[in-house]
């Protein structure tokens, strides 16, 4: 009865313990201990903040397209104003005005706008005064350049019509709309400002999950660590829950903000404004977007490795 | 492995103290030739544990040098310990079994950190444990195996990968004097047909009789005495020549 097992009989059919001192795939390591779990809501906290992340950065982009395409639009445009209290000079003054702009270069269409259209304009703030012609208005010519209006654009126009046309203001439009430039810019600092804080909360997040789950564990990682197992292979075990968790996360919280994007994309497109159409995803903001998730779980991965090293480190 | 001390384990002068206690074990110096049958007595507190963590690799020595297998284990880099434990097989003394792992898997784990082949390691695994008695409870998972199971996995693990020395703290503490015998047996099988250094602490004093050419150790209050001479000559005509100066 007391005959040893076969594995110990003479005959060494099995490798000693020294020829199998190999260095274990992480195939096996992944066979060696149970996943552990990160603690109950991570994978969830992780999905509403990279759902956050991706509105924002959605938010901050579109906010960068709309600014982008409102300025190549109103920065070509510059409207020019003959300012005369009588008015057949201010007739004939807009009509030279017309007359030099049309012949000058880089300048696309001119426009006078007809009197009738200004009144219409201008009655609701200015009441049948406007209409009485007790109230000079002054002619408005838009002119469209064919590209945008440099300062020395507006410089020539404005030195082109002094010697012809006393009484005209040159504006470049884009100068009106420099308060909603500085707007969308401070909106945008905002968007980059949130990502770093909810990146910086996701890092925390799956940090405070790796340590916790680890320290859950840290019998067995002790166990296998007298047993002989690697850094590498006991970090594996860990790395491959942190990934799973943070995977899911990244998925749900992926899904959850393309929803958002798409929604409030439709909201703002039901606006059918001049402005919100240009702030439409090119295939580059697409990918922007996309790399939130990946992102996300390079993050945690990144945190868990280093979590688990330091903890490691204490060990024998 | 050309090293003539390459199967030795060598302490000098070794002292460790836990934090700034005094110190625990003090003033060891023994070798352990491979191949010999090592029992490490002495009363509770003595220090039996402390003196077999320093062997299983659980601690480093507050003073003094060891060597293991001809290499020097003070100055050895963090990186290269898991190679050299693999060689040893450790019986703790609460057994510390994978909590979520079954008795196989617990038993699997030597084989599995070192890569070995899963046919392999299925077959040995239900090799070692029908042969402790375990096969019907191969999947339950250690909270719910009786003490005395406990311990024969604990034993299966610490044996499975045929080590090079085996360490048990108090291997049979919690068997039936038939089973602890058996078991006994199991590690006389490792000693003489593997030639694996078998070291047992116990506070058994008949388990002692029962391995013939056993040697004693006896620590008293962190001091090494050597009731049979042990420590001092190379305790086997087959040591002897490997001894040296
Ligand atoms: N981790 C530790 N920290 C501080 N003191 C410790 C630690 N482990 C052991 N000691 C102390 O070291 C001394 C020796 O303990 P050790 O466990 O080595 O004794 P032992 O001979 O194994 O006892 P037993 O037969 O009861 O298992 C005891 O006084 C104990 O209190
Ligand atoms: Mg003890």
């Amino acid at each position: 009865m007391n005959t040893p097992p076969p594995l110990l009989s003479d005959a060494p059919e099995t490798d000693s313990a020294a020829d199998l001192a190999t260095p274990a795939r992480n195939r096996a390591a992944a066979r060696l201990l149970p996943a552990t779990r990160f603690a109950g809501p991570i994978p969830w906290v992780i999905a509403i903040l990279i759902a956050l992340v991706m509105i924002a950065a959605a938010g901050g982009l579109a906010l960068k397209n709309l600014a982008t395409s409102a300025s190549a639009d109103l920065s070509a445009a510059v409207t020019v104003q003959v300012i005369e209290p009588n008015p057949e000079l201010r007739a004939a003054r807009g009509a030279q005005a017309v007359r030099v702009l049309t012949a000058m270069d880089g300048v696309r269409a001119v426009r006078l706008v007809p009197e009738a259209e200004l009144v219409a304009l201008l009655e609701p703030w200015l009441g049948e005064g406007a209409t009485s012609g007790d109230v000079p208005i002054p002619a408005l010519i838009d002119v469209e350049l064919s590209r945008s209006a440099a300062p020395d654009d507006v410089a020539r126009i404005t030195a082109a019509l002094e010697e012809t046309v006393p009484g005209a203001r040159v504006d470049a439009q884009s100068d009106w709309l420099q308060p909603v430039y500085r707007a969308l810019s401070a909106l945008q600092w905002l968007a980059v400002g949130l990502i770093a804080l909810v990146a910086l909360a996701t890092a925390a997040a799956v940090w405070l999950a790796a340590r916790n789950a680890f320290a859950g564990a840290r019998d067995t990682v002790e166990i296998i660590h007298l047993l002989g197992a690697t850094d590498r292979q006991i970090s594996a075990v860990f790395l491959r829950t942190v990934l799973r968790e943070s995977a899911f996360g990244a998925v749900v919280g992926a899904g959850l903000g393309v929803a958002a994007v798409l929604l409030l994309g439709q909201q703002f497109a039901a606006l059918d404004s001049g402005l919100t159409s240009g702030g439409g995803f090119g295939l580059a903001d697409w990918l922007v977007i996309a790399a939130v998730p990946l992102t996300g779980v390079l993050i945690a991965l990144l945190t868990a490795r280093i979590t688990i090293a330091f903890a490691l480190r204490d060990m024998l | 492995m050309n090293d003539r001390h390459a199967g030795h384990v060598k302490f000098d002068n070794v002292g460790l103290r836990y934090g700034t206690d005094p110190e625990v074990l003090s003033n060891l110096s023994f070798t352990l030739y491979p191949g010999s049958f090592y029992f490490l007595t002495g009363a509770s507190g003595a220090g039996k544990t402390s003196l077999l963590k320093l062997l299983y690799l659980a601690q480093r020595p507050s003073r003094g040098a060891i060597r293991m297998f001809g290499q020097d284990l003070i100055t050895m880099p963090r990186e290269r310990l898991p190679d050299l434990r693999r060689q040893l097989g450790v019986v703790f003394q609460n057994f510390r079994l994978v909590p979520h792992l079954t008795a196989f898997d617990n038993v699997a784990l030597p084989l599995r950190l070192a890569g070995a082949d899963e046919n392999r390691v299925m077959k040995a695994v239900a090799e070692m444990l029908d042969w402790v008695g375990l096969t019907h409870r191969a999947h339950a998972i250690p909270a719910t195996l009786s003490g005395g199971e406990q311990q024969r996995v604990a034993i299966a693990r610490a044996v499975i990968a045929r080590p090079r020395m085996l360490i048990a703290d108090e291997p049979t503490g919690n068997v039936d004097p038939e089973m602890a015998l058996k078991l006994l047996r199991l590690f006389e099988a490792l000693n003489n047909r593997v030639g694996t250094t078998v070291v047992v602490a116990t506070h058994d004093v008949h388990l002692l009789k029962k391995v013939p050419d056993s040697l004693i150790m006896r620590l008293n209050k962190g001091q090494l005495s050597d009731p049979t001479g042990a420590l001092r000559y190379p305790p086997r005509p087959a040591a002897a020549g490997e001894a040296g100066a």
